[in-house]
């Protein structure tokens, strides 16, 4: 009586959880495998399940603190150790450290002999004893179906394997059980009959010729899972499942800005540049300059001190950086510096979701600032419209809600229409830029207008983007009344219309100078006249002054005429009046 | 190639010769056998049963028989890589061979002990 209470108490609240450790699973699983109960890891050859097994019981014991059993029906130990050392996991000194124990179970038919009633006791007991001597949390079974191909009574084996995972719940341990896949059937033998609680299936799907791991999570008992086949990675540090697609829309969004590298592109764009954690789309047909733009963006990046990372796939690190020295810009120096990694894959490497397992790696290891994606149109060739739309879509996710700023180029077919891009995903990005070839008067020149950017009041005019030894320039194209000019056509209208306006200005010129001399002329007649006019002045006054002079000779011949004639002295009065009248001159 | 077989074939016989002489000097060889069992289950005690009774009858006198309750001794079913239980081991002579179940089909065993061989 006094045991089942005690049990209840914890089993009834919800189903508990064990944490494997492997990355991206905990996620899709939401905390882990079912504890104390078995799980069934099933898949094809070379699916990874035995990893998977073996990876719990390794992150288990280093990771959680508890010890694992591994009971393998195929490999023997020392092999086991081997092959794990390739991934990273010394066997061998977890096992000295009494946290994992292996354990090669081996039937071969060739020695065996069914003689009457058994059962599988010795296994059980094997087991047990070996959970008990380390105190084991964790178990698993690497593929108990070799039972069948040993063993040949399969009701006593069905019978047994029941009671095999009854008493592992009993045991509390928590169990990883693996099965080779069937025709029609999770597994050939019907374990999932057994293990019910918790069904992983592994699938490495070969589609146009690229093989693709992926993990789906048929079925858990008790518990909300994932449902979606998730992509996983099998690497040097083992297993990673990517649980991309649970991204949802809830990522922050940065008002801080940052310069493109082109400085008038800045002011194209506000004045400021990109948000950071933005999406940038890079639209153009093939030779416009969209790489240089993202080398320009990178370098600009790297000045900054901030980490890039430059997934190209179409050229190699060396061709990329030797390309960008034309144009003047030095990547070399930010990749010694560590500031600047290449991820060069061709897109057939592998599938596309595999392309985003290793993005999503690449990036969770570098801690880049900004990644480029050059070209996103390629990946086309690893996969259908479709599947890269919804991987750029999880891409681009990602890094919005890490925070990075993406730079995505895309390579538009020159027959299709420029606003358009090859792979559907303009409505993902934030800013879409727009290259475009702009062909005329015998020769082909570059232009750029924005196409759109979020956020941000941005310049609705079409720039002519020149590529010289010293970067990316960008100039005002020509629009006048014959269209919008480019290259040569437009420094030949810009020289005609400087030579209008020189023409113009020495015609103004010219007219000042006639104002000028019309103004001397007319001057020098104003001066002319008055020195007429000065002469005739004189002549006239000397006449006066010698009327004057007549005048008053006159009226003293006159008195001295009346002295002699002894006059009387009252005319002469009279004349002294009228001298004193005059007498102004006195 | 040919004439190094053909040189080789020879004593190679006589030395399966020598070893089948040698095994009948010894009395048709001396038998190691293990039972391991898992408690005194209806199953052990018709094996343990079974595998004293047709020691007796067919090889008295040479053999050894040891009999492992895996319940008491867990470390002899890893030793041992036992599987089912009952499962009775022929250590020697060799080949190793594993009989499982309660040994009740004693033709079989005797065919696998080769004991019905020269018969």
């Amino acid at each position: 009586m006094a045991k089942p209470d005690k049990k209840s108490k914890p089993a009834v609240d919800e189903l508990l959880k064990i944490q494997t450790g492997i990355k991206g699973l905990d996620e899709i699983t939401g905390g882990g495998l079912p504890q104390g109960r078995p799980t069934l890891v099933c898949g094809g050859t070379g699916c990874g399940k035995t990893l998977l097994a073996m990876e719990f019981l390794v992150r288990g014991a280093v990771q959680f603190d508890e010890p694992g059993v591994f009971i393998s029906f195929e490999e023997k130990s020392d092999e086991l150790t081997k092959n794990f050392i390739s991934l990273g996991f010394d066997l061998n000194e977890l096992v000295s450290q009494n946290k994992l124990s292996i354990d090669y179970v081996h039937l071969e038919p060739r020695e065996i002999e069914e003689t009457g009633e058994y059962d599988l006791e010795g296994l059980i007991i094997r087991i047990g004893h070996a959970i008990d001597t380390l105190g084991a949390k964790r178990v698993a079974l690497d593929t108990i179906e070799a039972l069948f191909s040993g063993l040949s009574n399969e009701a006593i084996l069905r019978s047994e394997l029941r009671r095999l995972f009854r008493f592992l719940k009993d045991k509390g341990v928590t169990a990883i059980v693996t099965g080779e896949q069937g025709e029609r059937t999770f597994t050939r033998f019907g374990l999932e009959e057994y293990v019910a609680d918790c069904v992983i299936f592994l699938n490495h799907a070969v589609s146009q010729q690229i093989a693709t791991r992926r993990l789906r999570i048929v079925k858990y008992r008790g518990s909300a899972h994932g449902t979606n086949e998730y992509p996983f990675l099998i690497d040097s540090q083992g297993f990673s499942v990517m649980p991309i697609s649970s991204i949802g829309l809830d990522h922050p969004a940065s008002t801080e800005r940052i310069p493109t590298g082109i400085p008038r592109l800045d002011t194209m764009l506000g004045g400021k540049g990109y948000y950071r954690g933005s999406s940038i789309l890079v639209t153009g047909t093939a030779g416009t300059g969209k790489s240089s733009m993202a080398a320009h963006f990178v370098d600009a990046a790297c000045r900054r001190g901030e980490r890039s990372l430059y997934f190209a796939f179409e050229e190699s690190q060396n061709q990329i950086i030797r390309n960008m020295h034309s144009i003047g810009i030095d990547l070399g120096r930010w990749v010694d510096q560590g500031l600047l990694q290449f991820q060069n894959a061709r897109p057939s490497l592998y599938g596309l979701e595999m392309h985003l397992v290793v993005m999503h790696k690449a990036i969770d290891q570098f801690k880049p600032a900004i990644v480029v994606v050059d070209p996103i149109s390629n990946l086309v060739a690893a996969a259908s419209e479709a599947e890269v739309k919804s991987m750029l879509s999880r891409m681009i996710d990602y890094l919005k809600m890490k925070q990075i700023t993406a730079f995505c180029t895309d390579l538009t077919s020159t027959n299709g229409s420029l606003e358009r891009t090859e792979v559907g995903i303009s409505s993902l990005m934030d800013t879409w830029l727009l290259l475009q070839a702009m062909e005329g008067s015998g020769e082909r020149n570059r232009g750029l207008y924005i196409l759109k950017s979020r956020g941000m009041a941005h310049s609705n005019q079409i720039r002519e983007f020149i590529l010289s030894d010293k970067g990316a320039q960008l100039r005002d194209v020509y629009v006048g009344p014959g269209g919008v000019l480019t290259g040569s056509a437009r420094l030949a209208q810009e020289a005609s219309d400087k030579f209008e306006s020189l023409n113009c200005k020495q015609e103004i010129e010219r007219k000042q100078r006639e104002i000028e001399r019309k103004k001397t002329a007319i001057e020098a007649q104003i001066s002319a006249l008055r020195t007429q006019f000065e002469d005739e002045k004189d002549q006239l006054e000397r006449l006066i002054s010698k009327e004057k002079q007549r005048d008053e000779t006159l009226v003293l011949d006159n008195q001295a005429m009346s002295k002699v004639r002894q006059a009387d002295e009252l005319p002469a009065k009279q004349t002294r009046i009228e001298k004193t009248g005059k007498g102004g001159r006195k | 190639m040919n004439q190094k077989t053909d040189a080789e074939t020879e004593p190679v016989q006589d030395a399966t010769a020598a070893f089948e002489l040698a095994l009948s000097e010894s009395g048709q060889g001396h038998y190691v056998l293990r039972l391991y069992v898992a408690g005194m289950t209806p199953n052990s005690q018709r094996a343990i049963e079974n595998v004293q009774k047709i020691c007796e009858e067919h090889m008295q006198g040479r053999f050894e028989l040891e009999i492992i309750d895996i319940y008491q001794q867990p470390i002899f079913a890893k030793e041992g890589n036992i599987v089912a239980a009952p499962t009775l081991v022929k250590e020697l002579p060799p080949p190793l061979r594993k009989f499982i179940g309660d040994l009740s089909q004693t033709e079989r065993i005797l065919a696998g002990l080769d004991l019905r061989k020269k018969d």
